[in-house]
């Protein structure tokens, strides 16, 4: 075939790829960009016309600040929690032989499909001052006062690691499912102790697993609504509960709109971030080819 | 056959026409749903249907903003609709709704608190004390005093965790009288509640979480509205209520600007909050009439009227709540209470 026959069938092919992906392109541009920018462009108006009294009342109010600090802190503890306990749980999983990895993967994806409504109750009922988990601790005279595990900021961030926990163990795993376990048996022949192949070799190879499962993980905590509203008992109010908030207090979209368009630019500087972190990880040789 | 058509024509136009005019007239009344509307269509709707001869359709609605968006966007689909009392007056200044033709409406019995150019109350209910039994026996808490005393009452508290009644119930609980509550002295309750803060075990979201709490006996004392109090000790919650300085709170009834048919929609309110139906309204759900004459009609008895929580005894123990005043500060002492509850 010539060079222009050759040239048609790309050309065609790349119709037919923008044909296929166009519903796609008018869902996203019409029901997300279109509503998000018009509610971008509501957040600079309030009852008097243009102003900036929606992003004025973020700094002279305390509640605002501690309402972004609380959503970061929330969000990074829950994020290193499900770190320390995913990526081992997801190695303890690739390390098993077929059936059982299935079984383990699927008790790890069951809570994953039930509910959120269900799981959130489900805390308060074992967390709760006179609930299942205190009234255990007491009988084994473990503790003499019950523990305050919920209706506050421990019981929302025990109910939003249970949540967020799949969400690290899936891309992790998949990446050692992939892994090619000679690289690790050479480190070993070639001298390392098995702690330093894990650091030098293993860790490096499942980073872009890790990678991509921490920060789905921090931003997926950034927008959390409903386990903060049952298991915070009105203490941990997030970014979510404060854009509700101000639906219902204010008249007008303004006033939440202005705090969505903060919380969306926090969540992009630190997709930015992440980004440039990572690419600096495969500068240094740590990340595979 | 020009001639047949034309006929054909004619004739339809006047099966058209007849059927038409024996049609009932149709008009929508929107609410809030679930067990409070199915009460409302039994105590207020079917009879009125049957008195008026039309018919009521129904819609559900969440709030204020449902109505600001129909009557901004000039589609107005409902002709009556229940909202809560701080809407009703926020909507007002907002101007909203149509007037409300006090000719046609009769007002006596009813509360001049809750008698609004364009919008009148409908039901009350109530924000009461509720104690576990089993902790503190039949004798409980009966005044907020007695809430925030921890040492006669030990235990755990929960209160709403929306600024309006916390902020009234934490004034109360100060000393200040209830009739002299308004305009709020905000540092006083912010101190008062600062104080009760420790005790604290949850500061509930909604109705349904009040209602949790005291039936897992997560709190022992709970601020809660009364219809959830008496719902949770029916489903088997060891609790019980006072209305000893409960504060009246009320829905209310609003026809939104440009409604379709706003005549009628004036003598379905007012036969809403007529003393006959306002009768009936005990019977299906936990909230009291809004027309203190329903208790003199003879429907109510006086075991009954014991327990509602708008009969004229219970009435007199209670304050009721100023939507003037939430309607101004709604906003700033929102803001207030959340930064309070973040410390």
């Amino acid at each position: 075939m010539n060079v222009a026959g050759l040239r048609a069938d790309a050309a065609r092919e790349r119709a037919v790829l923008a044909a296929l992906a166009s519903p796609a392109f008018l869902i996203l541009g019409g029901l997300l960009f279109i509503p998000a920018g018009w509610l971008f462009w509501l957040s600079f108006y309030d009852e008097t016309g243009l102003s900036l009294a929606n992003y004025r009342r973020m700094v002279t109010e305390p509640a605002y600040l501690s309402v972004f600090g609380v959503t970061l802190e929330l969000s990074l503890l829950v994020t290193v929690l499900a770190v320390c306990l995913g990526y081992p749980l997801a190695y303890m999983i690739a390390k098993l032989p077929g059936r059982a990895a299935t079984i383990c993967l699927t008790l790890v994806l069951v809570p994953f499909w039930t509910a959120l409504l269900v799981r959130t109750y489900a805390w308060l009922v074992l967390l709760q001052r006179r609930g299942i988990l205190n009234t255990l601790l007491m009988k084994w005279g473990l503790i003499d006062q019950l523990l305050a595990l919920v209706h506050n900021f421990t019981g929302t961030a025990i109910g939003m690691l249970h949540i967020m926990i799949p969400f690290l163990v899936l891309p992790v795993y998949a990446n050692m499912r992939a892994l090619d376990h000679d690289y690790m048996r050479a480190a070993a022949s070639l001298g390392a102790s098995p702690a330093s192949a894990f650091w030098r070799v293993y860790l490096p190879l499942t980073f872009p697993g890790l990678a991509a499962g921490t920060v789905m993980v921090f931003v997926i905590c950034l927008g959390f609504y409903v386990t903060p509203q049952f298991l915070g008992g009105g203490r941990v109010t997030t970014v979510s509960m404060k854009i509700q908030q101000n639906v219902t207090t204010y008249v007008d979209w303004g006033a939440a709109s202005a705090l969505g368009v903060v919380l969306f630019v926090m969540t992009a500087g630190i997709f930015w971030l992440a980004s440039r972190v990572l690419s600096l990880r495969s500068l240094t040789g740590m990340q595979p080819p | 056959m020009r001639q047949t058509l034309r006929l054909c024509l004619a004739a339809t136009g006047i099966f058209g026409w007849a059927a038409t005019a024996s049609a009932q007239q149709v008009i929508t009344f929107a609410s809030f749903g679930g067990a409070y509307q199915a009460a409302q269509r039994k105590a207020l709707l079917d009879p009125i249907q049957q008195k008026l001869n039309i018919v009521i359709k129904e819609d559900t609605l969440t709030g204020l903003a449902d109505v600001r968006a129909q009557v901004r966007a000039n589609a107005v689909k409902w002709d009556v609709a229940d909202l809560g009392g701080a809407s009703c007056a926020r909507g007002t200044v907002e101007g909203l709704f149509e007037p409300l033709d006090y000719g046609v409406i009769k007002t006596d019995g009813i509360n001049p608190k809750m008698v609004n150019k364009d919008w009148i109350g409908v039901i009350y209910y109530s924000t009461v004390i509720a104690w576990n039994t089993e902790k503190f026996g039949e004798n409980g808490p009966q005044t907020w005093a007695d809430v925030w005393d921890v040492k006669k009452f030990p235990g755990t508290r929960s209160f709403s965790r929306g600024a309006s009644e916390t902020m009234e119930i934490a004034l109360m609980a100060d000393g200040v009288a209830p009739d002299k509550l308004y305009p709020l002295d905000v540092d006083r309750a912010m101190k008062s509640l600062a104080k009760i803060k420790p005790n604290v075990v949850a500061w509930w979201a909604s109705g349904a979480q009040s209602a949790q709490l005291l039936k897992d006996g997560e709190a022992d004392i709970v601020a809660i509205w009364n219809g959830r109090a008496g719902a949770a000790i029916k489903d088997g919650a060891k609790a019980a209520t006072t209305y000893n300085q409960g504060i009246l709170n009320a829905d209310c009834l609003v026809i939104p600007k440009g409604a379709k048919n706003g005549e009628l929609a004036q003598k379905v309110i007012a036969l809403m909050v007529s003393p006959e139906l306002q009768a009936d309204i005990p019977k299906y759900i936990n909230y009291g009439p809004i027309n203190e004459k329903a208790f003199a009609t003879g429907k109510i008895t006086p075991e009954e009227a014991a327990r509602i929580n708008s009969s004229p005894t219970n009435t007199a123990r209670q304050t009721v709540i100023s939507f003037d005043y939430w309607t101004d500060n709604l906003a700033k002492l929102t803001e207030k209470m959340d930064a309070f509850l973040q410390q």
